[in-house]
């Protein structure tokens, strides 16, 4: 048994990387990481008290290109003889997993929510949440995706070597003109706090709120798909069966419905807080803990409370 | 352009999930199918608005029985040139990605779409399949498409950030939200799409890399505990001493 753990570390070691290495450990057997870009050895080194092994890093190619990545991994899978390789189900997992797939034709299993059970069969989200489906894989290598939040990083070895790996990946056939990235923002699918807001809010000048709320307890920003479609917030924040699926331990449904869909790609989540003015809202039947009340003056109060929270040593 | 356009079906946003024989099979008893939202809202209608400005040809593709003829006709009518059935079971996306292939090797298309995940199974699977089977390059979860010659210029989410960049074709893109607007379909073209050609192809024999076993549903949750809405240090109090998440 040997496992092999892609991980993306162009932009440092996310907590995604660090809960894919825990539960590549928990397969059991040898487990290789391999990256690509420019990361620190030191820092790659550190994948060791999650349990790898060893690390190995191409340098000469960015990771932006999915057919230099799925020649990457797959030069990587021969050379340690790997029979499971792991992703984050991230959005390179997206575009590399397939690929490889079908390279190696070792069946793909996409967003795990948990570790194989004792049959081999690995949980995943299926109808956006609605239901989980149990999966095999039928060929002699299997490649998994963890879901972001499923499964939480554990720490207990020591630093591990680093080595160099040239998998002579192909000239990339993708051009990056340019490149965005907000600066510290928490990506939304890897965000363990999420305040979100529907239509309640009445109107996108009305968002400080939202935000002063969420800066106050560390969270990310969510919201309903109406509220992106009218370009009240980006596109990006738009969540549930048609926008990005997540499962934070706390989710904070502020003037959002409860709307199937909507629920469809939050009901994951650990925990959910409603607050709405309809007492009727089916949001309440999905919560934990409801605020009957109007978002105007609960959200001030309760960033407020998060805040005297804080400042008393938490 | 020859544009190739992946769909599949899936049920109806609000159907009821449920399933029979043990847990083992999807109960569709009463469920309504509808074209994926992906593929319908955006990579469908990307590949009209390329084919309105540049001319060319789209075709819809899917793998399915001939119940899924449905939904064919459905893309038919908000204005896809022409269609092929291969009429399989989609069991597996790597058993569909490569019925979709085998197609496209013989039908030299210039861009291959799909969208970016189905709402059912949520695997984002086929469209790199695809990619990776014709050998073409791939750029997933694209929000904006722009065809240039024989280049295209997309706009894609990466992990945390937005990147735009340049592929010559042939290609596989995946579409996710921002790339078009949804198309109702009219009179005029629910009338033209049953005079369009549907063509029905038989599969290719492949091996299933994926079995699902069985389904379970979540449990259901705990009556909602109420809060005083004026009274928010005790919501604060209860989210750090009983649910422990902050
Ligand atoms: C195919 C399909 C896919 C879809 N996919 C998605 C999806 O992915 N994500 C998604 O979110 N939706 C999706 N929808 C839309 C979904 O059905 C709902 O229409 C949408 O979620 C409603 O958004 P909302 O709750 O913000 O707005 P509304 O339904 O208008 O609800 C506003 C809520 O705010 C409350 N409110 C009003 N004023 C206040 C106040 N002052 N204080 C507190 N509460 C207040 C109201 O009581 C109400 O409950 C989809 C629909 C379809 C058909």
């Amino acid at each position: 048994m040997s496992v092999l753990v892609y991980i993306n570390s162009n932009s440092g070691l996310h907590k995604s990387a660090l809960e894919t290495v825990s539960y590549g450990k928990k397969l059991g057997g040898n487990l290789t990481v391999i990256t690509s870009g420019s990361a620190d050895d030191s820092k790659l080194a550190t994948l060791g008290k999650y349990g790898a092994n060893k690390v190995l890093v191409d340098r000469s190619i960015q990771g932006d290109d999915d057919q230099q990545l799925t020649q990457l991994i797959a030069a990587a899978a021969d050379s340690v003889g790997a029979t499971t390789i792991m992703f984050s189900h991230d959005l390179t997992a997206k575009a590399v997993a397939p690929r490889l797939s079908v390279r190696l034709k070792a069946g793909l299993i996409s967003g795990a929510i948990d570790l194989p059970a004792a049959d081999g069969t690995v949980k995943v989200n299926v109808f956006s949440g609605k239901a989980f489906g149990s999966v095999k894989v039928n060929s002699s290598v299997q490649i998994i995706s963890l879901l972001p939040n499923s499964f939480q990083p554990q720490e207990n070895g020591s630093d591990c070597a680093v080595e160099s790996f040239s998998a002579n990946a192909p000239a990339s056939l993708i051009k990056v003109l340019s490149t965005k990235k907000p600066e510290g923002e928490i990506p939304l699918p890897e965000a363990e706090l999420v305040v979100s807001a529907g239509r309640g809010m009445k109107g996108p000048e009305n968002w400080g709120m939202v935000e002063d709320l969420a800066s106050a307890l560390g969270a990310a920003t969510a919201c309903s798909r109406p509220v992106a479609d009218i370009g009240w917030r980006p596109h990006h924040e738009h969540v549930g069966q048609t926008g990005v699926a997540i499962r934070p331990n706390l989710y904070i449904a502020i003037g959002i419905s409860g709307a199937i869909q909507h629920l469809a790609g939050v009901n994951g989540s650990k925990v959910i807080v409603a607050i709405n003015t309809d007492a009727e809202a089916p949001f309440f039947k999905a919560a934990d803990y409801g605020v009957l009340g109007d978002a105007f003056e609960v959200l001030p109060r309760l960033t407020e409370a998060v805040k005297k929270f804080k400042a008393s040593g938490h | 352009m020859k544009i190739l356009v992946c769909i599949s079906k899936s049920p109806d946003t609000t159907s009821k999930i449920a399933f029979v024989d043990q847990n083992t099979k999807f109960d569709e008893n009463g469920v309504q199918y509808i074209i994926n939202p992906y593929d319908e809202w955006y990579a469908l209608v990307r590949a009209l608005e390329i084919k309105e400005t540049l001319g060319g040809d789209v075709t819809v593709i899917t793998v399915g029985p001939v119940a899924d003829d449905a939904i064919i006709r459905k893309a038919l009518a908000i204005g896809a040139d022409d269609a092929v059935r291969i009429d399989a079971d989609p069991t597996d996306a790597y058993y569909t990605a490569v019925q979709i292939a085998e197609y496209a090797k013989t039908n030299n298309f210039d861009l291959v779409l799909t969208g970016k995940e189905t709402i059912n199974y949520n695997g984002s699977q086929v469209a790199g399949m695809i990619a990776e089977s014709l050998n073409f390059p791939f750029v997933s979860l694209a929000t904006k498409l722009d065809v240039n010659g024989s280049t295209l210029t997309l706009e894609r989410e990466i992990v945390g950030g937005l990147q735009v960049v340049e592929v010559s074709l042939p290609a596989v893109v995946s579409c996710a939200k921002g790339m078009a607007e949804q198309r109702i379909p009219n009179m005029r073209g629910i009338m033209a799409a049953r005079t369009k050609s549907l063509q029905v192809v038989a599969p290719v024999s492949v091996d299933l890399l994926t079995t699902y076993v069985n389904y379970t549903m979540p449990n259901a949750k705990s009556t909602c505990k109420m809060i005083d809405p004026t009274n928010m240090d005790e919501l604060v109090a209860l989210l750090h001493n009983e649910a422990k998440v902050i």
